[in-house]
């Protein structure tokens, strides 16, 4: 427990770092952003003294109070999940535009992460295995995926399975004229559009872990208890998997939680490309309308979510590895 | 700091692995990897010095041709308002190279700062060190990127290479740290700190010597996660999009709806440069990683050799060549 304990630990602390960038990057920038914002606003239409307020709620920034109380006032809106005032969807609030969105994010990228992990490290298993055999010709080929940009891959993809072939909607979360629900007719549309993102990010983010698998592997092999096993006269499938594969995947495991960020944000790339009704859309609305409120909203759930994540991928590592549970 | 200069920077490193006699026996005979990343990343860098020069056309230029496929006198067709794809291809590998250098060179320099004084002094301010690159390596950095670069409309390729590698130097940190407690222990560093060596000496003379080869492996990666971060932003239509790269050409076709018209000699090119830098700087890795870890080349040896060594039947071969 005492593992657990430490890396609860270390995510508050993520957390609280998280959270303090937030407030200070809109005060680390040149000029102050309120006013920035406002004169930027004001050559589009009238800014309303609402918009304002929002927009000085959003960032905690009040010229009369201390920095101290500012950072004080700050924590206390969040533990009241207020993030301001979205400008974008205004008059929604940000929290509530990124509670829309969240489900969709972590349904895709959630699902198509742990397929890409599942995938690419059996396939890794495999390859470390037949060393020599056709499958290292194969290597090489991995390393351009994992080189090639999320959201170009999607772009393709959509060009080829969508535009040419017609096999998949273009774009979307849902088919038009339905309604958000739980039934069976919504939930069949939603999985239909969600193949070619969620395809887009397994292929992007599988390479990483079948490489990462293979070389561990490569390592694992060649330790005395595999060659044991193998004299003991025991299958290659037993060896393989048993005794190899089961100790290669724990550090394979440690790292799929350290690459989530990194996956994490190519998929929101991908969500964008796709028009997917997730984060990602709506980050780049965020972007194109400088709402500013939204984006730093999102930075913020995303980083939380992320932790969420780790915490869970640490206690899948406490049931894996025995020596986590016994440090205690 | 140029191009060029970064290019030698690179080189001097893998001078450094090769001046090491085993390692240089090793190199003779899988330097395959290498020499086709070598080429493939020289190739792009001559483009980025010469492309402005050899661009047919001038990349903001508007034409008449208006999205003309691929032809004699636009090789890479042309976009909605008749530019020429290939001249702003060729424009723009200066400034996205020139971010993957630049954030890779920073983002470097402060992982070793980070990483090695983090492993040597030890303590609870290596620990704390430490702390601070897990810390960065968890938060997901497109967010924090798109974050802080939204407030700088028109901000320069330093800055944001800046930007990027304050988010990209904590992996190679993590990394150095660990190689350096290795390091710590061994006797030649002991030797020095008892014939009382000064602690930036032994650093520098006894320590950073021997981890060229992850320096060098965390540079690469580095740049190759900053030309990918970097085309990630402009794509989004931060940064300044009046500034030629590849992510702009990507921005202008998804913003003109290239997909839906089906001008695929638009997004197409940009992309596979991308994926060809990256996959040069991969391939340079795990050749460098291969130096490291030997177990790691048994795709080298032919199916008969393996099997001879019994590596089909997932022993590692151990085969040794003369000289």
């Amino acid at each position: 427990m005492a593992y657990l304990i430490r890396r609860i630990g270390f995510y508050l602390l993520t957390a609280w770092a998280a959270i303090t960038m937030n407030f200070f990057i809109p005060r680390l920038m040149p000029g102050n952003p309120v006013e920035l914002l406002v004169s930027r606003m004001s050559q589009s239409g009238p800014v309303t003294p609402a918009l304002i307020h929002s927009l000085s709620v959003a960032f905690g920034f009040n010229a009369h109070t201390s920095l101290l109380s500012q950072y004080g006032g700050y924590w206390a809106q969040l533990f009241h999940g207020d993030l301001g005032t979205s400008i974008t969807y205004f008059p929604s609030s940000t929290a509530s535009v990124i509670a829309t969105a969240l489900p969709w994010t972590i349904g895709l990228v959630g699902t198509a992460t742990v397929v890409a992990f599942a995938i690419g490290t059996l396939i890794g298993v495999v390859a470390a295995w037949r060393r020599g055999s056709w499958l290292d010709i194969a290597l090489p080929a991995t390393t351009f995926l994992q080189a090639i940009p999320y959201f170009w891959l999607g772009l393709v993809i959509i060009e080829v399975f969508a535009v040419t072939l017609g096999w998949f909607p273009v774009s979307g979360g849902f088919a038009q004229g339905l309604q958000e629900s739980l039934g069976g007719t919504f939930l069949r549309s939603a999985a239909y559009y969600a193949v070619l993102p969620g395809a887009t990010i397994v292929i992007a983010s599988m390479a990483g872990w079948l490489l990462g698998m293979r070389n561990m592997m490569v390592t694992t092999l060649d330790e005395d208890y595999v060659l044991v096993a193998q004299a003991k006269g025991l299958s290659n499938r037993r060896v393989m998997l048993g005794y190899a594969a089961r100790n290669a995947i724990l550090p394979n495991f440690a790292s799929f939680a350290l690459s989530l960020g990194f996956v994490v944000s190519g998929a929101l790339l991908i969500e964008y490309v796709f028009s997917y009704p997730g984060i990602g859309y709506v980050l780049f609305e965020a972007v194109s309308n400088e709402d500013y409120p939204l984006m730093q909203g999102i930075f913020l759930i995303i980083t939380l979510a992320v932790l969420g994540a780790n915490l869970i991928a640490d206690l899948v590592y406490v049931v894996l590895d025995p020596r986590a549970r016994q440090e205690a | 700091m140029t191009v060029q200069h970064e290019k030698a920077l690179a080189a001097s490193d893998g001078a450094a692995l090769l001046a090491d006699p085993v390692l240089a026996t090793r190199q003779r005979r899988l330097s395959l990897k290498i020499k086709i990343g070598l080429i493939v990343l020289g190739l792009f860098v001559i483009v980025g010095i010469i492309g402005p020069f050899v661009a047919p056309y001038d990349p903001s230029a508007i034409g008449t041709d208006i999205l003309a496929p691929p032809s004699a006198a636009h090789w890479l067709g042309t976009t909605q308002t008749g530019q020429d794809v290939l001249s702003q291809l060729l424009v723009g590998t200066r400034s996205t190279l020139l971010v993957g250098f630049i954030a890779g060179a920073i983002a470097t320099a402060l992982s070793i700062i980070v990483g090695v004084s983090s492993g040597y002094f030890g303590g609870n301010g290596g620990e704390a060190l430490s702390l601070l690159s897990n810390v960065f390596l968890v938060i997901p950095a497109l967010p924090l990127l798109v974050a802080l670069t939204s407030y700088l409309p028109q901000a320069s390729i330093w800055l944001i290479a800046a930007i990027i590698s304050v988010t990209g130097w904590a992996w190679g940190a993590r990394v150095l740290r660990a190689q350096t407690l290795a390091l710590r222990k061994r006797e030649f560093v002991q030797a020095a700190k008892a014939s009382g060596e000064r602690n930036w000496r032994i650093i520098l003379f006894e320590i950073l010597p021997n981890e060229g080869a992850v320096v060098a492996t965390s540079f690469l990666f580095t740049v190759l996660y900053a030309v990918l971060f970097y085309a990630a932003l402009v794509f989004l239509g931060l940064g300044n999009i009046n500034q030629w790269s590849w992510g702009t050409i990507l921005y202008f076709a998804q913003n003109n709806e290239a997909l839906s018209v089906g001008a695929w000699w638009w997004f197409i090119p940009p992309g596979m440069c991308i994926a060809l830098v990256g996959t040069a700087l991969s391939l340079l890795n795990f050749g460098i990683d291969e130096l490291i870890n030997p177990r790691l080349r048994a795709a080298g040896l032919s199916r008969r050799t393996l099997h001879a060594f019994g590596g089909d039947q997932g022993i590692t071969p151990v085969s040794r060549r003369p000289g």
